[in-house]
Protein backbone atom coordinates (compact mmCIF):
# COMPACT_ATOMS: atom_id res chain seq x y z
CA UNK A 1 0.00 0.00 0.00
CA UNK A 2 2.67 2.22 0.63
CA UNK A 3 4.27 1.01 -2.07
CA UNK A 4 1.66 2.45 -4.50
CA UNK A 5 1.32 5.77 -2.08
CA UNK A 6 5.05 7.16 -2.70
CA UNK A 7 5.02 6.40 -6.70
CA UNK A 8 1.57 8.32 -6.63
CA UNK A 9 3.29 10.50 -4.58
CA UNK A 10 6.34 11.32 -6.88
CA UNK A 11 4.24 11.58 -9.94
CA UNK A 12 2.19 14.67 -8.35
CA UNK A 13 5.60 16.35 -6.90
CA UNK A 14 7.25 16.10 -10.15
CA UNK A 15 4.35 17.39 -11.63
CA UNK A 16 4.10 20.67 -9.70
CA UNK A 17 7.75 20.89 -9.24
CA UNK A 18 7.81 21.95 -13.49
CA UNK A 19 5.85 24.91 -13.34
CA UNK A 20 6.66 25.49 -17.28
CA UNK A 21 5.10 22.20 -17.85
CA UNK A 22 1.29 23.17 -16.19
CA UNK A 23 1.71 26.65 -17.67
CA UNK A 24 2.97 25.08 -21.14
CA UNK A 25 0.19 22.91 -20.92
CA UNK A 26 -2.50 25.40 -20.48
CA UNK A 27 -1.88 27.75 -23.83
CA UNK A 28 -3.35 24.82 -26.22
CA UNK A 29 -7.09 24.10 -24.17
CA UNK A 30 -7.14 28.47 -23.53
CA UNK A 31 -6.77 28.55 -27.59
CA UNK A 32 -9.36 26.05 -28.70
CA UNK A 33 -11.69 27.79 -25.82
CA UNK A 34 -11.00 31.16 -27.47
CA UNK A 35 -10.51 30.32 -31.12
CA UNK A 36 -13.41 27.93 -30.92
CA UNK A 37 -15.33 28.82 -28.73
CA UNK A 38 -16.19 32.64 -29.95
CA UNK A 39 -15.05 31.78 -33.65
CA UNK A 40 -17.97 29.35 -34.14
CA UNK A 41 -19.99 30.77 -31.28
CA UNK A 42 -22.28 32.64 -33.85
CA UNK A 43 -22.97 29.82 -36.18
CA UNK A 44 -23.64 27.18 -33.49
CA UNK A 45 -26.62 29.50 -32.11
CA UNK A 46 -27.94 30.63 -35.50
CA UNK A 47 -28.35 26.59 -35.80
CA UNK A 48 -30.19 26.76 -32.66
CA UNK A 49 -27.97 24.18 -30.97
CA UNK A 50 -27.68 27.57 -27.83
CA UNK A 51 -24.24 28.67 -26.61
CA UNK A 52 -21.13 27.12 -27.86
CA UNK A 53 -18.84 27.90 -25.14
CA UNK A 54 -21.24 26.36 -22.87
CA UNK A 55 -21.58 22.77 -25.12
CA UNK A 56 -17.69 23.14 -25.62
CA UNK A 57 -16.55 23.61 -22.31
CA UNK A 58 -16.66 20.22 -21.39
CA UNK A 59 -14.76 19.02 -24.34
CA UNK A 60 -11.95 21.14 -23.88
CA UNK A 61 -11.31 19.67 -20.29
CA UNK A 62 -11.99 16.31 -21.66
CA UNK A 63 -9.24 16.91 -24.10
CA UNK A 64 -6.48 18.37 -21.47
CA UNK A 65 -7.36 15.09 -19.58
CA UNK A 66 -6.97 13.22 -22.55
CA UNK A 67 -3.32 15.26 -23.59
CA UNK A 68 -2.14 15.42 -20.17
CA UNK A 69 -3.12 11.16 -19.08
CA UNK A 70 -1.79 9.71 -22.18
CA UNK A 71 1.56 11.59 -21.93
CA UNK A 72 1.85 10.92 -17.56
CA UNK A 73 1.26 7.11 -19.33
CA UNK A 74 3.98 7.47 -21.99
CA UNK A 75 6.23 8.91 -19.55
CA UNK A 76 7.47 4.96 -18.47
CA UNK A 77 9.67 5.50 -21.79
CA UNK A 78 11.26 8.51 -20.37
CA UNK A 79 11.98 6.67 -16.99
CA UNK A 80 12.91 3.62 -19.03
CA UNK A 81 15.74 5.22 -21.12
CA UNK A 82 16.83 7.26 -17.85
CA UNK A 83 16.78 4.55 -15.63
CA UNK A 84 14.62 5.10 -13.03
CA UNK A 85 12.15 1.92 -14.47
CA UNK A 86 14.90 0.04 -13.37
CA UNK A 87 14.90 1.13 -9.91
CA UNK A 88 11.57 0.03 -9.71
CA UNK A 89 11.78 -3.04 -11.27
CA UNK A 90 14.55 -4.65 -8.93
CA UNK A 91 12.32 -3.73 -5.86
CA UNK A 92 10.83 -6.21 -3.75
CA UNK A 93 7.31 -5.12 -4.86
CA UNK A 94 4.99 -6.33 -7.36
CA UNK A 95 4.25 -4.82 -10.66
CA UNK A 96 0.86 -4.60 -10.46
CA UNK A 97 1.85 -1.94 -7.52
CA UNK A 98 4.56 -0.69 -9.06
CA UNK A 99 2.05 0.58 -12.28
CA UNK A 100 -1.05 1.17 -9.91
CA UNK A 101 1.17 3.65 -8.23
CA UNK A 102 2.18 5.06 -11.63
CA UNK A 103 -1.16 5.36 -12.88
CA UNK A 104 -3.32 6.74 -10.15
CA UNK A 105 -0.47 9.10 -9.62
CA UNK A 106 -0.50 10.24 -13.54
CA UNK A 107 -4.56 10.65 -13.11
CA UNK A 108 -4.47 12.69 -10.52
CA UNK A 109 -1.85 14.81 -12.38
CA UNK A 110 -4.47 14.85 -15.46
CA UNK A 111 -7.63 15.41 -13.23
CA UNK A 112 -6.07 18.61 -11.78
CA UNK A 113 -5.27 19.60 -15.05
CA UNK A 114 -8.49 19.22 -15.92
CA UNK A 115 -10.08 21.21 -12.79
CA UNK A 116 -7.43 23.81 -13.87
CA UNK A 117 -9.00 24.31 -17.49
CA UNK A 118 -12.42 24.25 -16.00
CA UNK A 119 -11.91 27.44 -14.25
CA UNK A 120 -10.38 28.61 -16.82
CA UNK A 121 -13.15 28.05 -18.77
CA UNK A 122 -15.40 30.34 -16.85
CA UNK A 123 -13.03 33.53 -17.94
CA UNK A 124 -14.46 32.87 -21.38
CA UNK A 125 -18.13 32.84 -20.89
CA UNK A 126 -18.48 29.18 -19.44
CA UNK A 127 -21.37 28.98 -16.80
CA UNK A 128 -22.04 26.79 -13.78
CA UNK A 129 -25.92 25.95 -14.18
CA UNK A 130 -25.78 23.46 -10.76
CA UNK A 131 -22.70 23.44 -8.52
CA UNK A 132 -24.28 20.29 -6.23
CA UNK A 133 -23.42 18.51 -9.82
CA UNK A 134 -19.06 19.30 -9.37
CA UNK A 135 -18.45 16.05 -7.22
CA UNK A 136 -19.46 14.24 -10.08
CA UNK A 137 -17.89 15.94 -12.75
CA UNK A 138 -15.23 15.53 -10.90
CA UNK A 139 -15.77 11.77 -10.89
CA UNK A 140 -16.25 11.91 -14.49
CA UNK A 141 -12.74 13.75 -15.31
CA UNK A 142 -10.95 10.92 -12.85
CA UNK A 143 -12.17 8.46 -14.55
CA UNK A 144 -11.13 9.49 -18.00
CA UNK A 145 -8.18 10.55 -16.45
CA UNK A 146 -7.64 6.63 -15.41
CA UNK A 147 -8.64 5.12 -18.59
CA UNK A 148 -6.23 7.29 -20.92
CA UNK A 149 -3.35 7.30 -18.31
CA UNK A 150 -3.61 3.36 -18.45
CA UNK A 151 -3.81 3.50 -22.08
CA UNK A 152 -0.91 5.54 -22.38
CA UNK A 153 1.01 2.69 -19.88
CA UNK A 154 0.17 -0.02 -22.23
CA UNK A 155 1.55 1.30 -25.06
CA UNK A 156 4.32 2.55 -23.35
CA UNK A 157 5.37 -0.94 -22.02
CA UNK A 158 5.04 -1.50 -25.46
CA UNK A 159 7.65 1.10 -27.08
CA UNK A 160 11.36 0.99 -26.88
CA UNK A 161 11.79 4.85 -27.22
CA UNK A 162 10.17 7.71 -28.04
CA UNK A 163 10.22 6.73 -31.96
CA UNK A 164 6.46 5.73 -32.08
CA UNK A 165 5.52 9.20 -30.36
CA UNK A 166 4.65 10.63 -33.39
CA UNK A 167 2.71 7.90 -34.81
CA UNK A 168 0.63 7.54 -31.66
CA UNK A 169 -0.16 11.00 -31.13
CA UNK A 170 -1.80 11.20 -34.74
CA UNK A 171 -3.08 8.03 -35.30
CA UNK A 172 -4.52 7.86 -31.68
CA UNK A 173 -4.56 10.51 -29.83
CA UNK A 174 -5.89 13.54 -32.07
CA UNK A 175 -8.66 10.78 -33.40
CA UNK A 176 -9.79 9.85 -30.12
CA UNK A 177 -10.16 13.83 -29.53
CA UNK A 178 -11.47 14.94 -33.03
CA UNK A 179 -13.76 11.92 -33.01
CA UNK A 180 -15.15 12.40 -29.80
CA UNK A 181 -18.07 15.05 -30.10
CA UNK A 182 -15.47 17.32 -28.15
CA UNK A 183 -15.90 20.42 -30.91
CA UNK A 184 -19.70 19.34 -32.28
CA UNK A 185 -22.67 17.56 -31.42
CA UNK A 186 -22.74 13.78 -32.65
CA UNK A 187 -26.44 13.55 -33.97
CA UNK A 188 -26.54 13.68 -37.33
CA UNK A 189 -23.74 12.61 -38.36
CA UNK A 190 -22.36 10.62 -41.29
CA UNK A 191 -22.71 6.80 -40.75
CA UNK A 192 -19.38 5.64 -40.66
CA UNK A 193 -18.67 8.70 -38.42
CA UNK A 194 -21.15 8.05 -36.64
CA UNK A 195 -19.75 4.58 -36.35
CA UNK A 196 -16.48 5.67 -34.93
CA UNK A 197 -17.32 8.33 -32.49
CA UNK A 198 -19.66 5.33 -30.76
CA UNK A 199 -16.47 3.12 -30.33
CA UNK A 200 -14.26 6.24 -29.07
CA UNK A 201 -14.41 6.01 -25.18
CA UNK A 202 -13.76 9.61 -24.79
CA UNK A 203 -17.04 10.21 -26.72
CA UNK A 204 -18.85 8.92 -23.48
CA UNK A 205 -16.42 10.67 -21.13
CA UNK A 206 -17.31 13.63 -22.61
CA UNK A 207 -21.08 13.07 -22.91
CA UNK A 208 -21.52 12.31 -19.63
CA UNK A 209 -19.48 15.60 -18.79
CA UNK A 210 -21.49 17.18 -20.31
CA UNK A 211 -24.55 16.09 -18.89
CA UNK A 212 -23.35 16.67 -15.25
CA UNK A 213 -22.31 20.30 -16.02
CA UNK A 214 -25.52 21.24 -16.99
CA UNK A 215 -26.03 20.45 -20.51
CA UNK A 216 -27.97 17.46 -22.34
CA UNK A 217 -26.12 14.33 -22.20
CA UNK A 218 -27.05 12.46 -25.74
CA UNK A 219 -26.33 8.75 -24.08
CA UNK A 220 -27.63 9.45 -20.38
CA UNK A 221 -25.16 10.13 -17.93
CA UNK A 222 -26.15 6.51 -16.21
CA UNK A 223 -24.74 4.93 -18.89
CA UNK A 224 -21.74 6.78 -19.53
CA UNK A 225 -20.44 6.27 -16.43
CA UNK A 226 -20.59 2.51 -17.34
CA UNK A 227 -19.29 2.51 -20.40
CA UNK A 228 -16.38 4.53 -18.80
CA UNK A 229 -15.63 2.53 -15.97
CA UNK A 230 -16.13 -0.43 -17.70
CA UNK A 231 -13.02 -0.02 -20.47
CA UNK A 232 -11.17 1.73 -17.46
CA UNK A 233 -11.00 -1.20 -16.33
CA UNK A 234 -10.20 -3.41 -19.15
CA UNK A 235 -7.42 -0.76 -20.34
CA UNK A 236 -6.29 -1.15 -16.31
CA UNK A 237 -5.96 -4.61 -17.00
CA UNK A 238 -4.28 -4.42 -20.47
CA UNK A 239 -1.68 -1.87 -18.87
CA UNK A 240 -0.54 -3.98 -16.10
CA UNK A 241 -0.24 -7.28 -18.38
CA UNK A 242 1.50 -5.61 -20.46
CA UNK A 243 3.68 -3.56 -17.99
CA UNK A 244 4.75 -6.99 -16.17
CA UNK A 245 5.84 -7.83 -19.22
CA UNK A 246 8.53 -5.05 -19.89
CA UNK A 247 12.44 -6.55 -19.67
CA UNK A 248 15.02 -4.13 -19.95
CA UNK B 1 32.90 -20.84 3.43
CA UNK B 2 29.78 -20.66 1.73
CA UNK B 3 28.66 -19.71 -2.28
CA UNK B 4 25.97 -16.89 -1.93
CA UNK B 5 25.81 -17.05 -6.04
CA UNK B 6 25.79 -20.23 -7.77
CA UNK B 7 25.82 -20.12 -11.47
CA UNK B 8 25.14 -23.41 -13.70
CA UNK B 9 24.83 -23.67 -17.49
CA UNK B 10 23.42 -20.36 -17.76
CA UNK B 11 22.43 -19.41 -21.17
CA UNK B 12 20.46 -16.48 -22.81
CA UNK B 13 19.72 -16.40 -26.38
CA UNK B 14 18.44 -13.17 -28.30
CA UNK B 15 16.56 -13.94 -31.19
CA UNK B 16 19.01 -16.69 -32.09
CA UNK B 17 22.30 -14.64 -30.84
CA UNK B 18 23.99 -16.40 -28.07
CA UNK B 19 24.97 -13.46 -25.35
CA UNK B 20 25.52 -15.76 -22.68
CA UNK B 21 26.58 -19.43 -23.64
CA UNK B 22 26.28 -22.40 -20.78
CA UNK B 23 28.62 -20.82 -18.06
CA UNK B 24 28.91 -21.49 -15.05
CA UNK B 25 31.00 -19.90 -11.69
CA UNK B 26 30.35 -19.21 -7.85
CA UNK B 27 30.49 -15.95 -5.84
CA UNK B 28 31.58 -16.64 -2.52
CA UNK B 29 29.92 -14.79 0.65
CA UNK B 30 31.94 -11.81 1.46
CA UNK B 31 34.19 -11.97 -1.40
CA UNK B 32 35.07 -8.88 -3.52
CA UNK B 33 34.33 -10.48 -6.96
CA UNK B 34 35.28 -8.61 -10.21
CA UNK B 35 33.34 -9.54 -13.33
CA UNK B 36 35.39 -8.77 -16.42
CA UNK B 37 35.31 -8.92 -20.33
CA UNK B 38 35.20 -6.50 -23.60
CA UNK B 39 32.13 -4.78 -24.52
CA UNK B 40 29.25 -6.88 -25.27
CA UNK B 41 31.20 -10.10 -23.41
CA UNK B 42 27.81 -10.69 -21.78
CA UNK B 43 28.14 -9.15 -18.76
CA UNK B 44 25.54 -6.94 -18.33
CA UNK B 45 23.10 -9.68 -19.62
CA UNK B 46 24.50 -11.52 -16.77
CA UNK B 47 23.98 -9.07 -14.25
CA UNK B 48 20.36 -8.28 -15.21
CA UNK B 49 19.59 -12.50 -15.25
CA UNK B 50 21.30 -12.50 -11.67
CA UNK B 51 19.06 -9.42 -10.44
CA UNK B 52 15.68 -11.05 -12.11
CA UNK B 53 15.03 -8.15 -14.82
CA UNK B 54 15.67 -10.94 -17.24
CA UNK B 55 14.56 -14.36 -17.82
CA UNK B 56 17.57 -16.65 -18.83
CA UNK B 57 16.92 -19.44 -21.55
CA UNK B 58 18.39 -21.99 -19.80
CA UNK B 59 20.28 -23.05 -16.60
CA UNK B 60 20.27 -22.22 -12.84
CA UNK B 61 20.76 -19.24 -10.88
CA UNK B 62 20.75 -19.35 -7.30
CA UNK B 63 21.35 -15.97 -5.29
CA UNK B 64 21.27 -15.24 -1.58
CA UNK B 65 19.65 -19.05 -1.68
CA UNK B 66 16.78 -18.24 -3.84
CA UNK B 67 15.78 -18.52 -7.34
CA UNK B 68 15.28 -15.39 -9.64
CA UNK B 69 13.12 -16.93 -12.00
CA UNK B 70 10.85 -18.67 -9.04
CA UNK B 71 11.18 -16.22 -5.99
CA UNK B 72 11.68 -12.71 -7.12
CA UNK B 73 10.88 -11.35 -4.12
CA UNK B 74 13.18 -12.95 -2.52
CA UNK B 75 16.32 -12.72 -4.56
CA UNK B 76 14.87 -8.76 -4.77
CA UNK B 77 15.03 -7.98 -0.99
CA UNK B 78 18.66 -9.46 -0.90
CA UNK B 79 20.88 -7.52 -2.52
CA UNK B 80 21.52 -3.63 -4.12
CA UNK B 81 22.72 -2.61 -7.49
CA UNK B 82 24.24 0.11 -8.81
CA UNK B 83 23.41 -0.17 -12.71
CA UNK B 84 25.79 1.31 -15.44
CA UNK B 85 23.47 4.18 -16.20
CA UNK B 86 22.09 6.34 -14.17
CA UNK B 87 18.68 4.95 -12.03
CA UNK B 88 17.71 8.00 -10.22
CA UNK B 89 15.17 10.80 -10.95
CA UNK B 90 16.61 13.22 -11.55
CA UNK B 91 13.48 15.69 -10.55
CA UNK B 92 13.22 14.35 -7.14
CA UNK B 93 16.19 15.63 -4.14
CA UNK B 94 18.54 13.51 -2.81
CA UNK B 95 16.40 12.70 -0.31
CA UNK B 96 13.27 12.30 -1.84
CA UNK B 97 15.33 9.34 -3.96
CA UNK B 98 16.44 7.60 -0.56
CA UNK B 99 12.63 7.89 0.79
CA UNK B 100 11.57 6.00 -2.33
CA UNK B 101 14.22 3.73 -2.31
CA UNK B 102 13.24 3.21 1.81
CA UNK B 103 9.57 2.74 0.97
CA UNK B 104 9.96 0.31 -1.94
CA UNK B 105 12.00 -2.10 0.31
CA UNK B 106 9.68 -1.40 3.14
CA UNK B 107 12.36 -0.85 5.46
CA UNK B 108 10.66 0.55 9.61
CA UNK B 109 9.57 3.75 9.70
CA UNK B 110 11.32 4.63 13.11
CA UNK B 111 15.03 3.32 11.47
CA UNK B 112 14.41 5.06 8.26
CA UNK B 113 15.56 8.78 8.67
CA UNK B 114 18.25 7.62 10.56
CA UNK B 115 19.68 5.16 8.42
CA UNK B 116 19.32 7.78 5.37
CA UNK B 117 21.05 10.61 7.47
CA UNK B 118 23.93 8.05 8.22
CA UNK B 119 24.24 6.93 4.46
CA UNK B 120 24.33 10.24 3.35
CA UNK B 121 26.90 11.11 5.42
CA UNK B 122 29.00 8.14 4.54
CA UNK B 123 29.20 9.04 1.00
CA UNK B 124 29.60 13.07 1.79
CA UNK B 125 26.54 14.13 0.52
CA UNK B 126 24.29 15.04 3.57
CA UNK B 127 24.44 19.24 2.85
CA UNK B 128 22.87 18.38 -0.17
CA UNK B 129 20.10 16.00 0.62
CA UNK B 130 17.98 18.56 -0.35
CA UNK B 131 19.08 19.62 -3.62
CA UNK B 132 17.40 18.30 -6.82
CA UNK B 133 19.41 15.75 -8.39
CA UNK B 134 19.52 17.00 -11.65
CA UNK B 135 22.10 19.75 -9.94
CA UNK B 136 24.66 16.91 -9.26
CA UNK B 137 27.77 16.15 -11.22
CA UNK B 138 28.51 12.58 -12.35
CA UNK B 139 30.55 11.68 -9.22
CA UNK B 140 27.97 13.18 -6.83
CA UNK B 141 25.31 10.83 -8.69
CA UNK B 142 27.15 8.14 -7.93
CA UNK B 143 27.82 8.70 -4.99
CA UNK B 144 23.88 8.67 -3.93
CA UNK B 145 23.05 5.55 -5.88
CA UNK B 146 25.65 3.75 -3.84
CA UNK B 147 24.10 5.16 -1.13
CA UNK B 148 20.53 4.26 -2.33
CA UNK B 149 22.31 0.56 -3.37
CA UNK B 150 23.42 -0.03 0.77
CA UNK B 151 20.11 1.92 2.52
CA UNK B 152 17.94 -1.84 2.44
CA UNK B 153 21.10 -3.81 4.09
CA UNK B 154 21.72 -6.39 1.19
CA UNK B 155 23.93 -9.37 1.58
CA UNK B 156 25.19 -8.51 -2.23
CA UNK B 157 26.26 -5.82 -4.03
CA UNK B 158 26.02 -5.66 -7.85
CA UNK B 159 27.99 -2.81 -9.41
CA UNK B 160 27.68 -2.23 -13.30
CA UNK B 161 30.57 -0.38 -14.43
CA UNK B 162 30.36 2.06 -11.29
CA UNK B 163 33.65 4.15 -11.68
CA UNK B 164 33.13 4.76 -15.26
CA UNK B 165 33.46 8.75 -15.76
CA UNK B 166 34.66 9.08 -12.08
CA UNK B 167 38.06 10.63 -11.46
CA UNK B 168 40.80 8.94 -9.67
CA UNK B 169 39.97 11.15 -6.56
CA UNK B 170 36.32 10.16 -6.38
CA UNK B 171 36.84 6.60 -7.69
CA UNK B 172 39.40 6.30 -4.28
CA UNK B 173 37.38 7.47 -1.90
CA UNK B 174 34.27 5.14 -2.93
CA UNK B 175 36.73 2.05 -3.18
CA UNK B 176 37.14 3.09 0.27
CA UNK B 177 34.27 2.74 1.34
CA UNK B 178 32.73 -0.07 -0.58
CA UNK B 179 35.89 -2.24 0.88
CA UNK B 180 35.17 -0.56 4.67
CA UNK B 181 31.92 -2.05 4.19
CA UNK B 182 32.67 -5.35 3.01
CA UNK B 183 35.12 -5.75 5.89
CA UNK B 184 33.10 -4.60 8.33
CA UNK B 185 29.47 -6.00 7.39
CA UNK B 186 30.74 -9.13 5.25
CA UNK B 187 28.68 -7.54 2.26
CA UNK B 188 29.61 -9.82 -1.23
CA UNK B 189 30.53 -7.24 -3.78
CA UNK B 190 30.08 -8.00 -7.38
CA UNK B 191 31.46 -5.62 -10.12
CA UNK B 192 32.21 -5.12 -13.40
CA UNK B 193 34.96 -2.59 -14.71
CA UNK B 194 37.40 -1.60 -18.01
CA UNK B 195 39.92 -0.42 -15.49
CA UNK B 196 42.07 -3.39 -14.65
CA UNK B 197 44.15 -1.55 -12.56
CA UNK B 198 40.78 -1.43 -10.69
CA UNK B 199 40.13 -4.85 -10.76
CA UNK B 200 43.92 -5.60 -9.88
CA UNK B 201 43.72 -3.82 -7.13
CA UNK B 202 40.58 -4.43 -5.42
CA UNK B 203 39.16 -7.99 -6.33
CA UNK B 204 39.52 -10.90 -4.31
CA UNK B 205 38.66 -13.38 -7.31
CA UNK B 206 38.14 -12.58 -10.91
CA UNK B 207 36.04 -14.00 -13.91
CA UNK B 208 36.70 -12.96 -17.10
CA UNK B 209 33.87 -13.69 -19.49
CA UNK B 210 34.21 -13.28 -23.76
CA UNK B 211 31.53 -13.74 -26.47
CA UNK B 212 29.31 -15.47 -23.91
CA UNK B 213 31.80 -18.10 -22.27
CA UNK B 214 34.03 -17.62 -19.36
CA UNK B 215 37.42 -18.19 -20.83
CA UNK B 216 39.63 -17.76 -17.23
CA UNK B 217 38.78 -17.69 -13.27
CA UNK B 218 41.02 -17.01 -10.48
CA UNK B 219 42.74 -14.51 -8.29
CA UNK B 220 45.23 -11.37 -9.76
CA UNK B 221 47.93 -12.95 -9.05
CA UNK B 222 46.79 -16.20 -10.28
CA UNK B 223 45.67 -15.06 -13.39
CA UNK B 224 48.90 -13.00 -14.48
CA UNK B 225 51.10 -15.80 -13.26
CA UNK B 226 49.15 -18.29 -15.60
CA UNK B 227 49.37 -16.00 -18.94
CA UNK B 228 52.58 -15.04 -17.60
CA UNK B 229 51.88 -11.13 -17.57
CA UNK B 230 53.28 -8.39 -15.42
CA UNK B 231 49.86 -6.76 -14.77
CA UNK B 232 46.37 -7.90 -14.59
CA UNK B 233 45.84 -5.55 -18.27
CA UNK B 234 48.12 -7.74 -19.75
CA UNK B 235 46.79 -11.04 -18.40
CA UNK B 236 43.26 -9.67 -20.16
CA UNK B 237 44.34 -8.51 -23.32
CA UNK B 238 46.56 -12.14 -23.70
CA UNK B 239 43.48 -14.46 -22.84
CA UNK B 240 40.90 -12.03 -24.84
CA UNK B 241 42.45 -10.48 -27.60
CA UNK B 242 43.90 -7.01 -29.31
CA UNK B 243 40.72 -7.02 -31.20
CA UNK B 244 38.14 -4.14 -31.49
CA UNK B 245 34.83 -4.94 -30.42
CA UNK B 246 31.51 -3.20 -31.60
CA UNK B 247 28.90 -2.64 -29.69
CA UNK B 248 25.71 -2.32 -32.17
CA UNK B 249 24.14 0.92 -30.91
CA UNK B 250 21.04 0.40 -28.58
CA UNK B 251 17.80 2.72 -28.36
CA UNK B 252 19.21 4.10 -25.50
CA UNK B 253 22.30 5.64 -27.76
CA UNK B 254 19.73 6.89 -30.74
CA UNK B 255 17.60 8.60 -28.05
CA UNK B 256 20.53 10.35 -26.15
CA UNK B 257 21.53 11.55 -29.67
CA UNK B 258 18.21 12.72 -30.12
CA UNK B 259 18.05 14.81 -26.53
CA UNK B 260 21.12 16.35 -27.93
CA UNK B 261 19.35 17.83 -30.93
CA UNK B 262 16.35 18.76 -28.94
CA UNK B 263 18.24 20.29 -26.22
CA UNK B 264 16.26 18.85 -23.15
CA UNK B 265 14.30 16.39 -22.01
CA UNK B 266 10.71 17.22 -22.91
Amino acid sequence: MEQIYILWKRQVVKYFRSRSRIIGSLGQPLLYLIAFGYGFGGVFARAGQGNYIQFLAPGIVAMSILFTAIFAGIEIIWDRQFGFLKETMVAPVSRFSIMLGRTLGGATVATFQGIVVLILSTFVGFRFTTYYHIPLALLFMFIIALLFTALGTAIASMLEDMQGFQLIMNFLVMPIFFLSGSLYPIQGLPKAMEIATKIDPMTYGIDGLRGVLGGAAQFGTGFDLLVLSVITFVFLLIGSYLFSKIQI
Amino acid sequence: MAKIIKVKSLTKKFNGFTAVNDISFGVEKGEIFAFLGPNGAGKSTTIKMLTTLLAPTSGKILVNGADPSQDQDAVRRGFGIVFQDPSLDDDLTAMENMELHAVLYSIPVNTRKKRIEDLLKFVDLSDRSKSLVKTFSGGMKRRLEIARGLLHHPKILFLDEPTIGLDPQTRNHMWTYLKDINKKEGMTVFFTTHYMDEAEKNADRIVIIDHGNIVAEGTPNALKKKTKSASLEEAFLHLTGHEIRNEEAGALDALRQRRHVWGGRH
